[in-house]
């Protein structure tokens, strides 16, 4: 490590402190980069109120979104639009729509985070595998990433969540299963770049092992692209999920899905009443316009190349 | 030029073994018995016995694997479980409608995804820039399926300019807004890669010359400036053919468009393994033959890319 030697006059010393501020490490920088990012800001912050409304759905939630209410002010609750007790009309059975929304909310983060875990996993397991072993190692899984690669990605997740009993763990596991190899690419090419850098060549001389190279050494240098990687991949994930429900599959009813409301509401969309699909539909785009702002602004932030 | 288009046919060989192999495997590691669904509700178990016995049900996991490759590579895929009609014939009759959706969508979206992206380049900085940007945006994030839900209510219900859903007799008024639905996401993203992509050519060195000659802007942006900026965009344009074979599957089932998206979303709701797998087969062989394609344009754009 270097150190202002003692012979360094005090100016030269604070002439370096200027240059390089205490703590100014590639996230303290790129967290700078991204604060002064209007556009990753307003993403950030959608993500954020989304996520909070899913975690604290059932105290923000106005209404039960299972309730079938009967009656609300002397008329039929059934199909009611927006008024100033349902801010968003309530659907054919007379739920809230608000509230459904709230409580989709909940299954669509779940699902982009388990699905990202699970394609994380896979990913970076294998990316690294590939990357560092090279040779026949590569070989197989740069295989496996081109075969799930000419998939398309709705076909096959339709294909796997068909066909096995519907539940919210197989929706997550089989997009997480379908979505890893983007995030192998990546994790891939980084490690390979990295592992001929002299610190790698370093550890492997004092005999520190190929896990612990991987992992304690390698990993975090390439975590900057992976996290732009999820980001992105988050918003991909809601709308499989959405695309899902919207064809009948995955998750079942009567739990509150996105994708499920706009499949139940398109048929009175037609006849005039267009809150029922509307609203979800809208809330889809919100929230995957949130993650792809985020997502943009954080590649300009971490991508050092960009940012000259 | 021959031989790289053939070690590039070569090369796609492994990788469509493996789509057959993961197809094979999903479609039959999956509860629930075949032969028991083509019998019907009312079948007889000797009935489905021997449909277990015509199709090879009864065989090991491997030989039947191997029946299935084998048949995967001689196109005879064998026959609906629900209507008894050859799966290719099934496939190549619905085939028609959706190459009519998917062409005139990627030539909708290929038309405005440039010209709005040329624009933005041009006048970048400007409100046209800002306010094409953030439509391209809302492009990516919105669900294909919630547009087209949306412009059916707006054109066919509020306006009546437009007939609803379905074919008609045919007539291409009924093509244009499943078409523009299913073109507005690529069209978005071709949109925002060919500004970024004319923006970092313009700055190039042979522009300012050219611009310097005296030629004025538009040939200069036309002639010069796009050629060099197509390569993003002809790759985009490839990833793209991909996401639009899964598009159809939503937008057909919004617009009731009698295509092969229709035809395997039946297959689903119904399990007819012998339908999903020659579809998905299908679309994966027109996935990886249009990556082709990519490659051998590329060569055609860029003398810089050698055959290799």
């Amino acid at each position: 490590m270097r150190t202002a030697t003692h012979s360094a006059s005090s100016e030269e010393v604070r002439l370096r402190e200027k240059r390089q501020p205490a703590g100014r490490s590639l996230w303290v920088a790129g967290w700078r980069r991204l604060k002064k990012n209007k556009l990753a800001m307003v993403g950030l912050g959608i993500v954020v109120i989304i996520a909070l409304l899913a975690i604290f759905a059932p105290w923000v939630a106005p209404y039960d979104p299972v309730e079938q209410l009967i009656w609300t002010e002397g008329k039929a609750a059934q199909l009611a639009p927006p008024s100033a007790k349902h801010w968003l009309g309530t659907d054919l059975y007379g739920r809230d729509i608000l509230s459904r929304i709230i409580w989709g909310a909940r299954i669509s983060m779940t699902i982009a985070v388990s699905a990202t875990v699970v394609s994380l996993a896979i990913g970076v397991t294998l990316g690294s595998l590939a990357g560092y072993y090279g040779g026949k190692i590569d070989e197989i899984i740069s295989w496996l990433i081109n075969v799930t690669y000419a998939f398309p990605f709705l076909l096959f997740v339709l294909s796997i969540v068909a066909f096995l009993p519907a539940s919210l763990t197989l929706v997550f596991v089989a997009i997480g299963f379908v979505s890893w190899p983007s995030i192998a690419r990546v994790i891939r090419g980084q490690v390979m770049a990295i592992k001929e850098t002299e610190f790698v060549e370093a550890a492997r001389a004092l005999g520190v092992n190929d896990f612990k190279i991987i992992f304690r050494h390698i990993l975090p240098n390439v975590i900057a692209p992976v996290i732009v990687q999820t980001t992105l991949g988050m918003g991909t994930v809601i709308m499989i999920e959405a695309s899902l429900t919207f064809l009948g599959f995955g998750t079942q009813p009567p739990t509150p899905s996105w994708g499920y409301e706009i499949n139940l509401g398109r048929e009175y969309l037609l006849a005039g009443k267009w809150w029922w699909s509307v609203f979800p539909g809208g809330a889809i785009s919100l929230t995957v316009l949130g993650f792809n702002l985020f997502g943009d602004g954080l590649r300009d932030a971490l991508d050092p190349r960009l940012n000259k | 030029m021959g031989r790289y288009i053939l070690r590039r046919l070569l090369a796609a060989i492994p990788v469509f073994l493996g789509v057959v192999v993961v197809v094979f495997i999903l479609t039959t590691i999956v509860p629930g018995d075949p032969a028991r669904i083509m019998a019907g509700q009312a079948g007889k178990p000797e009935d489905i016995a021997k449909i277990r016995k015509d199709m090879g049900l009864d065989d090991p996991i491997p030989v039947q694997m191997i029946n299935f490759v084998k048949s995967a590579v001689t196109l005879d895929l064998g026959r609906s479980y629900r209507n008894n009609m050859q799966v290719t014939e099934a496939i190549a009759s619905r085939l028609g409608a959706t190459a009519k959706l998917a062409g005139l969508g990627m030539l909708i979206s290929i038309v405005i995804g440039m010209t709005v992206g040329i624009i933005s380049a041009v006048k970048q900085y400007s409100l046209l820039d800002y306010g094409s940007m953030f439509l391209a945006l809302l492009g990516i994030s919105a669900p294909s399926f919630w547009v087209g839900l949306l412009l059916l209510y707006v054109f066919a219900v509020v306006l009546r300019w437009i007939p609803g859903t379905g074919t008609g007799n045919g007539e291409f008024v009924y093509l244009i807004l499943p078409a523009v639905t299913l073109g507005v996401r690529p069209a978005a993203l071709i949109a925002r890669l060919t500004r970024s992509s004319m923006l970092e050519v313009v700055r190039q060195d042979y522009i300012r010359t050219a611009r310097a000659k005296g030629l004025s802007w538009v040939p200069v942006t036309l002639k010069h400036a796009l050629k060099n900026a197509m390569i993003p965009v002809i790759t985009i344009v490839g990833i793209e053919t991909a996401s639009l074979l899964s598009g159809v599957v939503l937008i057909e089932s919004v617009f009731q468009w009698p295509g092969i998206g229709r035809l395997f979303v039946e297959a689903l709701t119904y399990r007819d393994f012998p339908i999903i797998r020659g579809q998905v087969l299908t679309l994966a062989g027109l996935f990886i033959f249009a990556n082709l394609l990519v490659d051998i344009s590329y060569v055609l754009f860029d003398p810089r890319i050698r055959y290799s």
